[in-house]
């Protein structure tokens, strides 16, 4: 499945190793059943990543954290919601990690998905085939800020009117 | 009233051209059908029997007269002249064209509205008691804080595919007049009991639709600056926890029934507990920037009562009738908040035509301090009415026909658009709230039964609010035919209950009857003062069960005839 | 509605609303249109499955949408009027508003109930 960020498609460096096969070489991204197993067996500067469904709770995943390189949440369908607060969770749990979704997700979420802490998603071809890298780019370009205070990157429209008021403050 | 700042108005912009895009990718193939439905919804796009129906945020129901007058216009360019005023405080248009829709936004936008969470599975449009600002029993006008939930909740990156629909509903007063209790959350500003600190009570899990459920207290008390906070961990743990196996169990109230308040309430503050309230309210610069919006106007200084209205009421039986039932008391001494119905007698609750939105939004102006209301019983306010302009005020509304003298009586009806729009109905509703209101259309007669709340809906969603009717309607399918069933003692104040059924569906043409029959016990059993609503309290439902089953004499012998 | 009802009612036709202005359009051998004198009947299975195909490719293409079958009674003087009530008020308009929907633009289908 093509795999997307900020920047456009890309190539996919992490490989999924299924349930039995030896976790080797860089890049591994493994069930959180075999997590344990693949964090204790890796190799020096080894990056791992773990790939769970959205019913996984944060708790299930506070051990690992620290040793992780990528998450990977699952989107059963774009209309189900819980991956955004599970990636929220992460990032206010200080995962500095990559965390990616992976399902039907479309364009139209792509900032929503930023904002709750996804760096990339890896979309079906099919999604991919109708919505070219043009239309993620332009749907991150749809918002210059949200209300939310906390969420994405930029600062958030509180913020820009507190600097405002700052400012015309400063100025009187 | 709030207006928007220049980030308000980039914000609604950027919506606008963004569902234009939509429309364009939904038309060539970029976006399925399954995938562009979810996003019109958001911009309150339904697709309904005969057209698309549009649905516009009228946040709090606060509305100006310059708004007033746009969406007039755009009933008359894009719709058939007229629109539909919702119970959540919306306006529906039932005609626009997919393809103009864009150009609607832009319209909209120009006067600061739009029609986003309007619906879909997000958080909908706030709602607020719509004497807010001006009931003279309220602690404090909740409209700030609505206003604060509605950026907070607007395009909100995390709570945009929730499992369902999230409703939030504020009053400011002890008097509920939002049914906050029917909400997903409902919020009460109160005063604590020993700080005197303004804060938040809150509810939550209330709901109509198939499983009617009352909201539970989630917290008794929330400092003013943990708002959006507590909030946040509400949704989170919603979002996260929420049924999404099925459609009909997926909404707040059947979590909270599944693990219990207490557990809900737990795993609420346990977020809570782990968030830093600070970094996520609004300042204090930023409230006092939304409180000053909702500033009082520049009320004059009168005596409690004017005498010209009593002069005016002397000489005018009409106008006597009308001041009785349509006006509020005001906390402002010499003003009166005025209700103006949109239930004429045989009339379709809640539609008003373009040229009768005109006629408000110009008698807001001269009388009102260009302020409008929606009431989520289907009617518009007038909030902030001088006394001595009472005469003037309703000489106007009865030119315009909007001078129905029934706020809160029988004939006040509450329907849902039922199967003459709607796509989800089972029945109509409109016909039998006019077939209601026409037997009981007489002015003597709806006074002597005084207060008493009919709710329709036309079928199990109760967009019509059914459940919480004093009497409620609920239309069904029963064999091929429109088929009605009648529930008793539903509430939607501070006293919030479902009503229960009282017997098997009836059809169509029965129903003005039944409803005749139980109000016929209710003046058979009343005490001096009662309402219809404290008698079936009192009372209980069989007395009505029994009129309700058995047809009067007179009925009977009509039926043999 | 599902496009693939497992017993199908006979004589059908096949309904939609149009993408672009929402209008209900009736399937008729010249394509759509929105006048359900004009709809084409099926008179036997073969042809209802004729008409479910015709649904399916239609939403596949996104030209209309809410795409199914409905049964109907041919009138004297042949309209396929619905045998279900919603799917008369679906076609006729507001029966509270005879001035709007197709019952204003088409006479014949004015005065029944
Ligand atoms: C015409 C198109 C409409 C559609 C398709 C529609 C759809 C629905 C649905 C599916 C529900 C049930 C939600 C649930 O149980 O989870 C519902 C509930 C509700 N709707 Fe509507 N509705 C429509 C119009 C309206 C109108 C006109 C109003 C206001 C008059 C309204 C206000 C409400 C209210 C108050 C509820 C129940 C409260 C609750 O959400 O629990 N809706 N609607
Ligand atoms: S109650 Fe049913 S019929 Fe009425 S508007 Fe809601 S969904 Fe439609």
């Amino acid at each position: 499945m093509p795999l997307l960020d900020a920047h456009g498609y890309r190539a996919d460096p992490w490989r999924r190793i299924a349930a039995g096969e030896p976790a080797t070489g860089d890049a591994v991204l493994v069930a959180l059943a075999d997590l344990p197993a693949v964090i204790a067996g890796r190799s020096n500067a080894q990056r791992i990543g773990v790939e769970v469904a959205n019913t996984v709770r944060l708790p299930d995943l506070s051990a690992f954290l620290g040793q992780l390189d990528l998450v990977a949440i699952a989107f059963p369908a774009f209309n189900d919601g819980r991956a955004f607060s599970l990636a929220r969770q992460l990032r206010e749990a200080g995962f500095k990690g990559a965390v990616r979704a992976v399902g039907p997700v479309i364009a139209d979420q792509f900032t929503h998905l930023v904002a709750c802490g996804f760096d990339e998603v890896e979309v079906p071809d099919a999604i991919a085939a109708r919505q070219p890298e043009a239309q993620w780019r332009g749907a991150l370009a749809s918002y210059g800020a949200t209300y939310q205070t906390g969420y994405g990157a930029g600062a958030s429209i509180l913020e820009r009117r507190r600097a405002l008021r700052a400012g015309q403050g400063a100025a009187s | 009233m709030y207006r928007y700042d220049q980030f308000d108005e980039a914000f609604v912009r950027e919506r606008v051209a963004q569902f234009r895009g939509q429309v364009a990718r939904r038309i060539d193939g970029a976006l399925t059908e399954d995938e562009f439905k979810p996003l019109r919804l958001k911009n309150g796009v339904y697709l309904q029997l005969h057209a698309y129906m549009l649905r516009i945020a009228i946040p709090y129901g606060t509305l100006s007269s310059v708004q007033l007058r746009q969406l007039a216009l755009i009933g008359e360019r894009y719709d058939r002249g007229y629109g539909h005023f919702t119970t959540r405080q919306n306006l529906q248009f039932n005609w626009p064209k997919l393809r103009d829709i864009p150009d609607i936004l832009d319209l909209l936008a120009d006067v600061g509205m739009h029609c986003i969470q309007t619906s879909g599975n997000c958080i909908r449009n706030t709602t607020a008691d719509h004497f807010s600002g001006a009931a003279a029993d309220e602690v404090e006008d909740p409209r700030p804080t609505a206003e604060l939930i509605r950026q907070w909740s607007t395009m909100h990156p995390e709570f945009d595919y929730l499992p369902r629909k999230f409703k939030i509903a504020v009053t400011g007063a002890a008097r509920d007049r939002a049914a906050i209790r029917a909400h997903d959350i409902g919020i009460q500003v109160v005063r604590h009991p020993v700080s005197g600190e303004v804060g938040y009570r809150l509810f939550v899990g209330g709901g109509l639709g198939r499983t009617p459920m009352i909201g539970k207290l989630v917290r008794d008390f929330l400092p003013k600056a943990h708002l959006l906070a507590y909030l946040q961990s509400l949704m989170r743990v919603y979002n996260l926890e929420g049924r999404r196996d099925n459609k009909y169990k997926a909404r707040v109230k059947i979590l909270v029934h599944e693990i219990g308040i207490e557990e809900f309430r737990a795993r609420v503050e346990a977020e809570f507990a782990a968030l830093d309230p600070a970094a996520i309210a609004a300042d204090p610069d930023e409230v006092a920037r939304i409180e000053a919006y909702f500033a009082a106007p520049a009320f004059a200084t009168f005596p409690a009562d004017s005498q010209r209205v009593v002069a005016d009421r002397a000489r005018d039986a009409a106008f006597d009738r009308w001041v009785e039932t349509n006006t509020f008391p005001h906390r402002q001494p010499g003003y009166a908040a005025v209700t103006v119905s949109l239930k004429p007698v045989g009339g379709v609750p809640g539609d008003a035509t373009s040229d009768q939105m005109r006629a408000v939004a110009d008698l807001a102006d001269a009388h009102s301090f260009g302020e409008i209301r929606v009431s989520h019983h289907q009617n518009l306010i007038l909030p902030h009415v001088r006394q001595d302009e009472l005469h003037a005020l309703w000489t106007g509304l009865v030119a315009a026909g909007l001078a129905e003298a029934n706020a809160g009586l029988i004939t006040d009806i509450i329907a849902c658009p039922g199967l003459d729009y709607c796509a989800l109905a089972t029945a109509r509703s409109i016909p039998i709230a006019q077939a209601i209101s026409r037997r009981f259309g007489s002015a003597e007669r709806q006074r002597e039964i005084g207060e008493l709340g009919i709710k329709i809906s036309g079928c199990i969603n109760a967009c019509g609010h059914h459940h919480v009717g004093h009497i409620g309607i609920l239309g069904l399918e029963k064999s091929g035919q429109e088929s009605y069933q009648v529930t008793l003692g539903g509430d939607a104040t501070e006293n919030a209950a479902i009503g229960q059924l009282l017997g098997p569906g009836i059809t169509a043409e029965e129903v003005p009857d039944a409803i005749e029959r139980l109000v016929g016990v209710y003046l058979a059993h009343r005490h001096d003062g009662e309402t219809f609503a404290e008698a079936v309290r009192r009372l209980g439902i069989e007395p009505f069960k029994a009129g309700f089953l058995a047809p009067q004499p007179a009925e009977a012998a009509h039926a043999a005839a | 509605m599902a496009t693939t009802k497992q017993k199908i009612l006979l004589p059908a036709i096949l309904l939609a609303n149009d993408l672009l202005d929402g209008d209900v359009v009736f399937w008729t051998e010249r394509g759509w249109s929105i006048d359900p004198a004009e709809a084409l009947v099926a008179g036997d299975e073969a042809a209802a499955i004729r008409l479910q195909e015709v649904a399916a490719a239609a939403l596949a293409r996104g030209t209309v949408v809410d795409a199914y079958l409905v049964d109907v009674t041919l009138r004297d003087d042949g309209l396929p009027v619905p045998n279900h009530f919603r799917e008369r008020f679906k076609i006729a308009g507001p029966s509270i508003r005879q001035d709007l929907g197709k019952q204003a633009a088409f006479a014949h289908l004015r005065g029944r109930a």
